[in-house]
Parts: structure tokens; sequence; C-alpha cells
């Protein structure tokens, strides 16, 4: 590999990374919103939102990061893929403003909350959804011709990308009520707890029919994961997925309240690895890969430098946030 | 053909649409995160409840403003690709990595201390919190700093070599990023954050000096955005002649629209007050003019010939009737905040500035000016680039995705409908909290939620809310 090649593959890896963090950190935050009309309590609504308010807009700028570095380091992938997903993608972004708004609104007008709630959680099930079938959209792959989309308006639609929806909604909802069950006490943290259990069964079961729905996309999906000696790598990580999962049930069952978070958060890594090992190197299945759509040498070594600079802080001053809320949020305080 | 053509335009609709929208937000938390960031270490400093006060009221309305800045700012940054694909294919090597750089060096900055600023202060102590505060301001500094050295790019291209691939490559960061307009667009755009928070400032201070002229709090921030207005105002129109200047070395057609001139003149060119542009016959029409003021203005001599639009090839014409206009309201705009300055410090030398009303109605009423300013100023020079996206270089009809005029027409009607609906009750929310007036133990933005407050408890608070 010349050292072109190189930093276009540290820059996927970088993109990946971007996105999985935005996953995961989004990922409870559109969970525990989509969770909101399970919790009519005004009170407990109060503390759910009041457990990630202080990290909401971070947890978001990582979605920018994903976008724009995209823009940045691979410009045409975010040329195609963009227009192919451009129904999924708007859905999202309004999504996002509608909860985006309800952080702040909710709390202006005693009358109208419930219509912000409900906003809030309208916002995040569109966000969610559309996230998961974008994703189903991108590994089905797209037409492309003359570095441009050349496919219809509704490619995206099809029977998979609706189930990774659901997949993802799925997903998200169990990182939310494992965040909550982390985050809350009494009576709230009960509910999760019953929740968590619920969730985890249905997530096994849409990381099950999207495994196997996969293969069927393309038989180069099949081979990669089949054939020897690419099982020597693909095979741990069902492995890892079941023992997990074990792991997950025995932290639920012996009510150890961070746990379920921790380990939900690495069943979404093992997900995300296999969908990795699906993709590689493909950033358009099966049309562009990594190093035909990364930007000239000169845009990607230029941000480079600034990524292995600002990353590492970013996490450092991110962590600081996070610790600086640690804990349960105290129903009676809120943040004051 | 004309299937193609429509959707460009209702692409070019939806971007100034959303665009629009947006950057009237960060316009105002540019200038409200300084401005917190200076009322809390003056807080800290004279240790006067008035400033924490200040500080506290201008944090809950700073949350709001913050919230919708970027929530419609991830939507700017993903409708570059669906609707201006083959814009992000050319220019994404040299346009991405300057976005990039705003996300790493500023939204992260912000988005991770803000949760801080807006919740913290009994957590993290005064200091650290004032730390975070100046942190947020700083990001909001940085953001402005990659996303107008990215604007200006586009506006003033250099630094660039165009590949094989026909996209445009840096051959030079350092001249793609200090490109020939973005020093003049920053300190421009910044006063201009800056004035358009102070008007704001101003206008609820006066209003609420309208109501109770005794009112400390009223006093202190009338008076400080008095002093802005004031010192800023005359500063931002030498910014802007060098500016406009710096316009027409780099882009003059767009100065050309901007005064209405189609007709070149060789011996000296008129200024036009006013008048109405007939772009279809080049000319404009019952036009008020001063001879010769033009060339002074720009040229800095009375005979001095100016090129006009008639120099210029015409499918390279900007639309001279939305510039023209633009302009000029953002410069009448910008002489009435400086006349606003002025008159308070005349009156503030006079002893009258806290009860002499007719200054509290005219400031009140320039409240809102900041933003007309800055709107007619984007609509002014981003109008003034077409038809190109990067000035002369990447015309904007081969800058769109291969678009679909249905699926284009439905998300432009769905952004409309969103926007109108979630901001028009953000700012309803906002004008709320600025109907009433900052009050001793000023509460942050969790004010109606269970507070920290000895003795208040969820229900008492609810009563409380229900009161007010």
């Amino acid at each position: 590999m010349d050292q072109m090649s190189t930093i276009a593959t540290i820059w996927a890896f970088i993109i990946a990374f971007a996105v999985f963090v935005y996953v995961v950190m989004d990922g409870f935050d559109l969970g525990l919103g989509m969770l909101f009309p399970l919790f009519p309590k005004k009170e407990d609504r109060d503390v759910m939102m009041n457990s990630v308010a202080p990290v909401w807009d971070g947890n978001e700028t990582w979605l920018v990061l994903g976008g724009g570095g995209l823009f940045a380091a691979f410009p045409l992938a975010y040329a195609v893929l963009m227009p192919a997903l451009y129904t999924p993608i708007v859905a999202m972004l309004l999504g996002l403003v509608f909860r985006g708004v309800a952080f702040d609104f909710r709390w202006r007008s005693q009358r109208e909350r419930n219509r912000w709630d409900m906003a809030f959680a309208g916002g995040s099930l569109v966000a969610a959804l559309a996230q998961g079938i974008a994703l189903g959209a991108i590994l089905q792959g797209v037409q492309v011709a003359n570095r441009a989309y050349a496919g219809g308006w509704w490619d995206w639609l099809t029977p998979f990308s609706i189930l990774t929806g659901i997949a993802v909604v799925i997903g998200y909802c169990l990182l939310g009520a494992t965040w909550l069950v982390m985050k809350t006490t009494g009576d709230l943290r009960e509910k999760a707890y019953h929740l968590s259990w619920w969730l985890l069964f249905a997530m096994l079961g849409a990381i099950g029919i999207v495994s196997l729905a996969t293969p069927f996309l393309d038989v180069e999906y099949a081979r990669r994961w089949f054939t020897w000696p690419n099982l020597l790598f693909t095979a741990p990580v069902p492995i890892a997925v079941a023992a997990v999962t074990a792991l997950l049930l025995q932290s639920l069952a012996k009510r150890q309240d961070y746990k379920p978070f921790v380990l939900s958060l690495v069943l979404f890594a093992l997900s995300y690895a296999g969908l990795g090992i699906s993709m590689y190197p493909y950033i358009v299945p099966r049309s562009i890969t990594i190093w035909q759509a990364a930007a000239p040498e000169s845009s990607q070594i230029f941000m480079l430098v600034g990524v292995s600079i600002l990353i590492p802080i970013i996490l450092i001053y991110t962590g600081w946030a996070y610790w600086v809320f640690r804990g349960k949020v105290d129903p009676q305080s809120g943040y004051h | 053909m004309f299937d193609g053509l429509d959707a460009i335009v209702l692409a070019r609709a939806q971007f100034a649409f959303t665009m629009s929208f947006h950057i009237v937000f960060p316009a105002f938390s540019i200038g409200l995160a300084s401005y917190l960031a200076v009322l809390e270490a003056l807080w800290l400093w004279t240790g006067r409840e008035v400033f924490l006060n200040l500080f506290n009221y201008w944090l809950k309305i700073f949350a709001i403003a913050f919230g919708m800045g970027v929530v419609s700012g991830i939507v700017m940054s993903y409708q570059f690709g669906t609707n201006w694909a083959a814009f992000s294919d050319k220019t994404g090597p040299v346009i991405g990595p300057l976005m990039a750089y705003e996300v790493l060096t500023a939204f992260f900055l912000e988005a991770g201390f803000l949760g801080v600023m807006l919740f913290g202060l009994k957590k993290v102590g005064p200091r650290l919190h004032f730390l975070a505060t100046l942190m947020v301001a700083v990001g909001t500094l940085f953001s402005a700093f990659w996303i107008l050295s990215a604007n200006s790019w586009m506006q003033t291209p250099a630094g660039y070599e165009i590949n094989a691939a026909g996209q445009f490559v840096a051959a030079d960061w350092w001249k793609v990023i200090f490109n020939p307009s973005f020093p003049y667009r920053l300190v421009h755009m910044v006063l201009a954050a800056y004035l358009t928070t102070a008007f704001v400032v101003g206008g609820v201070g006066a209003f609420h000096l309208l109501r109770d002229p005794k009112r400390e709090s009223a006093r202190v921030m009338f008076s400080m955005a008095m002093w802005m207005a004031t010192i800023v105002a005359p500063i931002q129109i030498l910014a802007g002649d060098q500016h406009g200047l710096n316009t027409l070395e780099h882009q003059p057609a767009k100065v050309m629209a901007m005064e209405g001139h189609y007709q070149s003149h060789p011996d000296g060119a008129p200024l036009l007050l006013f008048g109405l542009p007939d772009q279809k016959n080049a000319r404009v029409d019952y036009a008020i003019q001063i001879p010769k003021l033009s060339s002074l203005i720009l040229k800095h001599s009375l005979d001095a010939p100016l090129a006009g639009l008639d120099t210029v090839p015409r499918e390279n014409w900007p639309p001279v009737p939305v510039i023209f206009w633009s302009f000029r309201i953002m410069v009448g705009l910008g002489f009435l905040m400086m006349g606003l300055g002025l008159l308070s410090l005349w009156l503030r030398w006079r002893g009258r500035i806290y009860d002499y009303r007719p200054l509290h109605i005219f400031a009140m009423m320039m409240g809102p000016s900041g933003f007309i300013a800055v709107l007619a100023g984007w609509f002014t020079t981003e109008v003034g680039r077409q038809p190109f996206t990067v000035y002369g270089l990447l015309r904007t009809v081969d800058s769109a995705s291969p678009l679909a005029t249905p699926a284009v027409a439905s998300s432009l009607i769905a952004f409309v409908i969103v926007y109108f609906l979630l901001f028009t009750a953000g700012i309803v929310y906002i004008l709320r909290l600025m109907a009433q007036p900052p009050h001793s133990g000023e509460e942050g933005p969790r004010g109606d939620a269970p507070s920290h407050a000895a003795g208040i408890t969820p229900a008492s608070g609810a009563a409380n809310y229900a009161q007010r």
C-alpha cells in the first residue's frame, strides 16, 4: 500500500470512529426520547430530560463530524450517498430539529409542555428510523454513474432497509433504557430495568434477522463471512455477541446499575464491527472503494494533523463534561 | 432541461431559506456568548449581584437561541450533499477540511462546555464555570473563523489547483484559508454579530426602562449596549467600507450591482441613493443620484472612471434588483445604528440616558435591526456571487445534485412548515422571557423546574410559575 492509500485507510477508520461515537452517544439520547411515551409522569420526564440535557449537543456534534468528515475526506462518497439517501436524510434532519428544540422549549411553557414532549419523542423516532433505513440503503448498494448517483428517488425503500430501520430503533431504545437504569432511581429505574429485558431480547432478534438477511443481499457478503480463512476473523464476532449477551442478562438479573449500559455499548460495537467486515473496503458498497473516493493527499494530510491533535483533546473535555454530571440524577434538584 | 432548471431554482430557494433561518441564530449567539462571558467576568470581579442576575437572564435566552442554531446548522452540513452534490464532489477537497476544522475546533468546544455553562455553576464552582463560559464564547468565534474562510474562498478562490477528476485541490492551505476577502468578511461579520446582540440587549433594556427607569438591571444592560453601539457602529461602517473596496478589487460585478451601475462612467460615477433597477433593459428607473460621489467613495477621486455591467458578459450578471436593495437596507440600518449610538453618547454626557424616553423608544425599535442588517448583508454578498458558486470558476447550474423536482419541492415545503412552526415557537418563548425584567435571584435555564432554592418544592415551583 502506498502512502496515499494508507492515509485514506486511516481516514476511513476515523470516519467510522466518528460515526460509531455518534451512534452510541446520540443512540441512548434518541432512545430515551422514544421511550418518553412509556413514562407519562411529568416528574419522570423531567429527570429523563435532565439526564441528557447537559450532553446532547455534544453527542450530536459527532454526527456533524461524520457528515463533515465524509465531505472533506471522501467528497465523492458524500456526493453520491447524500442524493441517494435524500429522503431519509431530510427526514432525519427534520426529526433532529423537532427533538433538539424540545430540550429548551418544554421548560418554557407549562401549557405546551405535552406538545414538546411529543415532539421530542416523535422527532427521536423519526431520526432513529431514518438512520437505520439509511444504513440498510447503503448496505444494499446504490447505483453510480459518472461520479454521481444514478438511481431513483425511492431506491432506498426496500424490505431490508425497513428491517435495519426497525433494528436501529430497537437498539437505540435498549441504550436509552439501560442509560436510565444507570442514571435514575426509584420507580423510574424499576421500569427501565423491566424495559431493558424486553428490549434486549428484541435487539438480539433484530441482530439475528439482519445478520441472516445481509448475506442474501449479495454473494460477496456471504463469501466474506462464511469462507475459509475469513471465518477465522468473522466467527469470533457472533461468539462474542453471545458472550456479551450472557453478561448483559446476568447484570440485569443482579441489578448492577451501570453494567447493562456499558455492555449494551459493547453489543453495539460488535454489531458495528460486523458491519465493517461486510463493507470494507467499500465506502459505497460494490461501487466506490475508500481509495477511489479519497480526497487528494493535500486535503487528507492537512486534516489528519488537526484530527490527531484535536480528537484527543475533545475526548478529554467531553469526558470531563460527563464526569461533572456523573451519577444519578436527583429528581429534587435538577442541575442546580 | 426545463425540469432541471426548475429543480435548481427550488434547491437555491431551499438553501436561501434554511440558511437565512440559520444565520440569525449564530449571529445572535456569537455576540451573546461574548456578552455572557463579560457579564460573568464582571460578576466575579465586582461581586455585584446585578451581573449574575443579568447573566442568568441572558443565559436562558442563549440556551434557546443556541439550540435553534445547532439544529438548523446540522441541516446545513448535510444540505451540501443532498442538493449540491456536484459542488460537494468538486470543492470538497478544499472546503471540506475548513468545515472539518470548524467542527473540531469550534462545535465540539461549544457543545462540550455548553452543558457546564447552562447547568453546572453549582457543580463546578464559579471559576471553572467561567472557564466553560469562555470556552463557549471562544468556540463561537472559532466557528465564525472557519465558516467565513470557507465562504470567502467561494467568493475569492485562491491557493488551489484543479486535478484530473475536475476537483479543486489545495496547493497552498495558507492561501486557501487567508484568501483575499476573508479578513474583511471575518471582521465585518463578527462586528455585525456583536452589534446584533448589542441592539437586542439595548432594546430589551430600553423596554424595561420605559416601564421603570429606576430598575438597576435594565440600566446596566442598556448602558452596556449603548456603549457598544457608540463605539462599534462607526467601526463597522469603516470595516464595511474597506470590505467594499476589497470586493471592488476582486468581484467588481458585485459592486456594480450594489451601486446599480449598468453603464460605465468614464468621468466620475454618481451615487444612486434610490431607484428601481430594471434588469431586463439594464437601467435604473426613477434614480435619485448624487453626481460623482460613487467614484469618490470607491476610487477616492471625483472624476475617476468606474466600469459598469456593460463591461461584463451578460451571462455573468448577478440579479441587480435584489443586491441593490439589500445593500441599501444594510447601509441604512448601519447609519441608524451609528445615529442611536451618538444620540446615546450625547444623552449620557447630559445625564439623561436613563430617563429620556424618546431614546428608549428609538432603541426598542432598533432591537431587531441587527438581524435585518445581517440578512441584508448576506443577501448582498451571496446573491452578488451569482451566477457562480465558486466565483468565476464553477457555475451554480453546474453545482447541483442530479435532482428530481418533486423531491426538492417536497423537502422545501417540509422545511418551510417545520421551521415556521418551531422557530416561531422559539422566538415567542424568547420574547416572553424578554418581557420579564431581570430580577434579583434570577435563575438559570431550569428556572421553572424543581429548584435548588431552599424550601421550594416542585408543587410550589409550579405555583410560582402559574403566578408569573
